[in-house]
């Protein structure tokens, strides 16, 4: 008997030891989820290693390095890209810059925590000289959003403009013809002809994340900070739209909160791929996400541009995007920066965005490119026309205004705003606005 | 000559060997020696990083840029998501202290008594959630209370006729969720402890209560526990530090965001403010006012108790 409590005693003196470093078990670890390698595996190459946050992007690298080594075959370079979850890469690359050591020597930031990496002296290197040149065929704002001081930092991916994917299936069994809907109030109506016809919801909203938010209130060229970085999260858009929101799902009893809490929850892509909802409003780059995770829904998706608020008024929004970054802590700044041009600021690189990741380039003089019209895996999975109907959308994105405290402002949505003023309804979409605002304000007064 | 100068060499050598020794062998310097290595790794992981963070915590930490701004981060503390994330880990503290003493003590008790079949299958079988990691198990929990309808638990209560409930996001079914998951991780180890202290009661006393016709219960309060009370200090002690310290069960619920922060711990709250904000000297002041609340609240409750007291 006593020896058997022992025996049990020992991993239990062992459990209660490790106790204390249990914490980083969840957060912390270096380890990445995910590496491949890309490039020649020879001795003359330079190893690089690239961080990023979303498998799909690894895509553009691929064709980006074939293309450097046959071009320079004296400096040729091998790519290792390693895949973390978002927060957890954000975290290691703050620490790693924090206190320079193991930074990579690329890595991706995500466009809502761009600023807080900005913040003090810049640990990344300027592209100026790789971007000035063809600056004139890009769409400036997107490079804007990821710059300081007049210096260019991070390499965007997409334009990102906000789009609807409609269900045909559902929409026709509920009698709606889609190409009807124009603004807002007819998607409404909309809405009720397919809950009234059908067991489908029209659309979900997300409340532990912004992408229902944002790119509502951007549509209408609101936004969570004006030009001079200050807060104007609680203006009077804002808490419209809101409350439209709050009405599309309390009032016209249209909508749900999305499964799981966002467009990215596991739990949301099972509902959506067997017809939980009519639609959904989501960026450009969310097309990936069919592809992968929705598969049943294959041929049966209509992409069209937003309803507008008003006439005249935009039918999209410039939503998400990712800067791409050179590190200072990388040995070879100039091989690594002229690759980076080489993989996003060359034609080649644009014309791969869209045939690789199906993301809208950002370089505008490869739009008419015949290959933008070739097949692709995204023409197969929707329809023709796509690209076409993003280049009429693409002069009606605006930009936004990315500040070192918008992390915190997407904090205050996700947690506190979108909780309560949706899901809870403990309190109105004003007050919760005006709390969050207030909340972020005082934490810029120092 | 040359062979007696390599000897006498060496006999320095062996004699300062010697010396060297007798002197490490000595009784005055051979404890010393042996704390050596817990007192350096106290001193470089727990002493040094201690005072970098009380000074960092009077700073303005980013990149290529420290400035010392005073007081700043501590007028700050003075926010309501503080006070919330305060009053979240003192609730759980509060809940898993009293839980985390009093099951295992029973449970205890009753795995002790010989008269109980199968002990050995219920002491193993209550001690195998402490092998599990909390991300793991919390993981299955997570999916066990989904909100939809058709996860286990909300399934389980529609036989019972109530409406699914939406456990990640309510304030109180939150906190229930994460003082369940600490609840059913630790039970196995604090029973073990139990078990081990009702091994050093001495059979006398329950004879001698049983020749005073004491009952069960009285035997239980008035032999049982009295005997207990050390391993029950201890306990306590260690539950309400890991309550204060916790993240992990939040973290596995919630990661980063609680909707209303119902999820949010002070450790996440460093977490939030230090890392993810980018922000490491105001959460080396919440991390600094952390060590003091810790502090404080051992010291009175180890007071309170009487540890101090000399038996």
């Amino acid at each position: 008997m006593k020896k058997l409590l022992s025996l049990l005693l020992i991993p239990g003196l062992i459990l209660s030891a490790c106790g204390g470093g249990g914490g980083s078990e969840g957060a912390g670890g270096a380890e990445s989820e995910d590496t491949s390698v890309i490039g020649p595996d020879s001795e003359d190459a330079t190893e690089l290693t690239f961080w990023t946050f979303n498998e799909q992007h690894i895509g553009v690298y691929e064709p980006a390095v074939k293309r450097w080594n046959e071009k320079n075959p004296d400096r040729k370079i091998q790519l290792t890209a390693e895949v973390f979850p978002i927060e957890q890469m954000n975290n290691n690359l703050r620490l790693a810059l924090q206190s320079g050591e193991g930074a990579p020597d690329i890595a991706d930031i995500e466009v809502s925590h761009f600023g807080s990496f900005l913040e003090g002296e810049v640990q990344f290197e300027p592209m100026n000289k790789h971007v000035e040149p063809v600056l004139s065929d890009m769409v400036k704002g997107r490079f804007d959003l990821y710059s300081k001081d007049g210096n260019y930092y991070g390499m965007p991916y997409h334009v990102g403009a906000t789009v609807m994917y409609y269900n045909k299936e559902i929409m026709k069994k509920a009698g709606v013809d889609i190409d009807s809907i124009k603004t807002w109030d007819d998607y409404v109506a909309a809405g009720k002809k397919v809950t009234k016809n059908t067991d489908a919801m029209m659309t979900t909203i997300e409340t532990t994340d912004q992408f229902t938010f944002w790119p509502l209130i951007a549509q209408q060229g609101s936004d969570y900070f004006n030009d001079n970085g200050e807060v104007i999260l609680d203006n009077q858009t804002n808490v419209q739209t809101l409350q439209f929101m709050n009405d599309l799902i309390y009032k016209h009893e249209i909508a749900e909160i999305a499964p799981g809490g966002d467009h990215h929850a596991e739990q949301y892509y099972g509902y959506m791929n067997d017809g939980g909802a009519a639609s959904v409003m989501m960026p450009m780059w969310y097309m990936g996400r069919f592809i992968d995770y929705m598969k049943d829904l294959e041929g049966k998706i209509q992409i069209k541009p937003l309803p507008r608020w008003e006439e005249g008024g935009s039918r999209t929004a410039g939503m998400g995007g990712t800067g791409t970054v050179v590190t200072n802590q990388t040995e070879n700044p100039e091989l690594v920066k002229e690759f980076l041009a080489e993989a996003k600021l060359t034609k080649e690189g644009n014309i791969d965005l869209w045939t690789e990741l199906g993301f809208d380039p950002p370089m505008h003089a490869v739009w008419d490119d015949p290959k933008m019209r070739e097949s692709n895996q995204y023409y197969e999975y929707f329809h023709d026309g796509i690209f076409d109907m993003l280049l009429e959308l693409n002069e009606e994105v605006g930009s936004l205004n990315i500040t070192p405290e918008t992390s915190d402002v997407t904090n205050e949505i996700n947690t506190n705003v979108l909780n309560s003023a949706i899901r809870q309804q403990s309190s109105t979409p004003k007050e919760a606005l005006e709390q969050a605002a207030e909340s972020v304000r005082s934490g810029m007064s120092e | 000559m040359e062979p007696s100068t390599s000897t006498q060499v060496n006999k320095t050598k062996t004699t300062q060997q010697s010396k060297l020794s007798r002197f490490l062998m000595s009784k005055k310097v051979a404890p010393y020696i042996f704390v050596t290595p817990f007192i350096v790794s106290f001193l470089l992981l727990f002493l040094y990083p201690m005072i970098q963070a009380i000074i960092m915590s009077f700073q303005q930490v980013l990149p290529g840029q420290v400035t010392f701004i005073g007081m700043q981060n501590y007028e700050r503390l003075l926010n309501p998501e503080f006070y919330r994330a305060l009053l979240n880990t003192s609730i759980y503290v509060v809940f898993t202290v009293l839980i985390l003493v009093a099951f295992p003590v029973v449970l205890a008790v009753f795995l002790n008594s010989k008269l109980l079949k199968f002990r050995n299958l219920f002491r193993a079988s209550l001690f195998v959630p402490a092998l599990t990691s909390v991300i793991v198990a919390g993981v299955i929990f997570r999916m066990m209370f989904g909100e939809s309808e058709t996860a286990v638990i909300n399934e389980m209560l529609g036989f019972f006729g109530i409406s699914p409930v939406d456990w990640r996001y309510g304030s109180v079914s939150g906190m229930f969720l994460m003082v369940m998951l600490a609840s059913w991780r630790w039970i196995g180890v604090n029973i073990l402890y139990f078990l081990a202290g009702l091994q050093n009661v001495s059979e006398e006393l329950y004879e001698a209560a049983d020749i005073d016709g004491a009952n069960a219960f009285q035997k239980f309060f008035s032999v049982t526990l009295p005997s207990l009370k050390p391993v029950i200090i201890f306990v306590s002690t260690i539950t309400i530090i890991n309550g204060f310290r916790m993240f992990e069960e939040s973290f596995v619920f919630w990661q980063n965001n609680s909707p209303g922060n119902i999820g949010l711990t002070v450790v996440g709250y460093i977490y939030q403010e230090g890392i993810s904000q980018n922000d490491m000297g105001f959460g080396a002041a919440i991390g600094v006012v952390l060590m003091i609340i810790i502090f404080v609240v051992s010291i009175l409750q180890l007071k309170f108790v009487g540890a101090f007291k000399e038996d």
